[in-house]
């Protein structure tokens, strides 16, 4: 599959596996789960510059901009004009126009608000962002995304951070065939089979960070998902075999006794 | 001595040297300028104008930068644990 890129807004993706650098014991983890897990596209928060304490250390010394893409989000904004705020600040940071919005709408749930979502993507198109939403799996709302101009599309699999796994396997099948653009099943994901779960569904890519952060050995687990994406995107264009209920012998029945 | 103002940066007060300059700011924080995104007033500073704008009596600024989520959101001063990055 050397071949078998993954093209976003005409940046060309060499993996599947998307990963947050979120819940690392230090930087050093954080750097040695991403090697381990493959990924080329790395998501960051934007946050206060810590003003008291200089010797701590910047995450971008550790990822190198020229060999990841770095996508920054607005997580933690709970309404549109945070969520302005924040990318634009993430603009002016000086890594890229792209973003990764999340216009969230409930702290238990972390689920997004979709009518905030819309309003913010379409603002930020507007203004030249190349905006990758985090977003229910929810059909409908995912194609009015791409009408704004969202160059692909992140539902979720589950409540980010849950571990839930694929909750809903049929909506997010509907949205990978309605939808023209990359989908990245984005959140909930709790293992390997999860991921390549997401991928035989037809996923483009998935992206997580608990799932890898927060296991009992991050940087095992970060390889684990790389076959697991791999795995599920080559099953997938493989093409599985329909689903039956009784048995189909494999061996033939010819030159029996 | 040189006359000082007083400056609120990242939510804390602090006096800074009338007539200093973001810029100068920023160097006397180490912090570097490649990366960092500063809001001035509410208002997003191109970083060409780091080294021209003066600061004045009672500016608000605010020096953000990537990070991972996981740190707990104490920056933030909102104490909600931990920010996903995901």
């Amino acid at each position: 599959m050397q071949d078998d890129r993954l093209i976003i807004a005409g940046r060309e993706l060499t993996s599947r596996l998307w990963v947050g650098t979120g819940k690392y014991k230090d930087f050093i983890e954080t750097k040695k789960a991403i090697e381990a897990s493959g990924a080329d596209v790395v998501t960051v928060a934007v946050r206060r510059v810590n003003i008291t304490d200089r010797s701590r250390e910047n995450l971008l010394d550790y990822l190198d901009p020229k060999k990841y893409t770095i996508l920054p989000n607005t997580a933690g904004c709970y309404n549109v004009e945070d969520a302005l705020r924040y990318a634009r600040l993430a603009r002016a940071a000086g890594v890229s126009d792209l973003i990764k919005l999340e216009v969230l709408g409930d702290e238990r749930t972390l689920f997004p608000d979709t009518v905030g979502l819309l309003e913010a993507a379409k603002i930020l198109v507007k203004e030249g962002f190349i905006v990758l939403p985090y977003t229910n799996d929810d059909p409908i709302v995912a194609q009015k995304l791409v009408d704004i101009g969202c160059p692909a599309v992140m539902p979720l699999a589950a409540p980010i951070g849950s571990g839930l796994g694929i909750r809903n396997p049929y909506n997010l099948k509907i949205i990978m065939e309605m939808i023209k653009v990359p989908i990245i099943v984005d959140a909930g994901v709790g293992t390997a089979s999860d991921a390549a779960f997401a991928m035989e569904l037809g996923a483009d890519a998935v992206l997580m960070n608990t799932a890898i952060a927060g296991a009992q050995d991050p940087i095992t687990m970060a390889e684990a998902m790389k076959f697991a994406v791999y795995a599920g995107r080559l099953a997938y264009k493989a093409g599985r075999i329909p689903r039956k209920l009784y048995a189909t012998a494999s061996s033939p029945i010819e030159g029996m006794l | 001595m040189a006359e000082t103002i007083q400056i609120q940066v990242n939510g804390e007060q602090r006096g800074c040297r009338a007539e200093a300059t973001v810029g100068d700011l920023l160097r006397e924080l180490a912090i570097k300028t490649e990366r960092v995104a500063v809001e001035l007033n509410l208002e997003i500073m191109d970083r060409k104008d780091f080294d021209h704008r003066s600061l004045k009596q009672g500016d608000r600024v605010e020096i953000l930068s990537f990070i991972g989520g996981g740190a707990p959101v104490d920056v933030q001063g909102k104490g909600r644990g931990f920010v996903h990055a995901g």
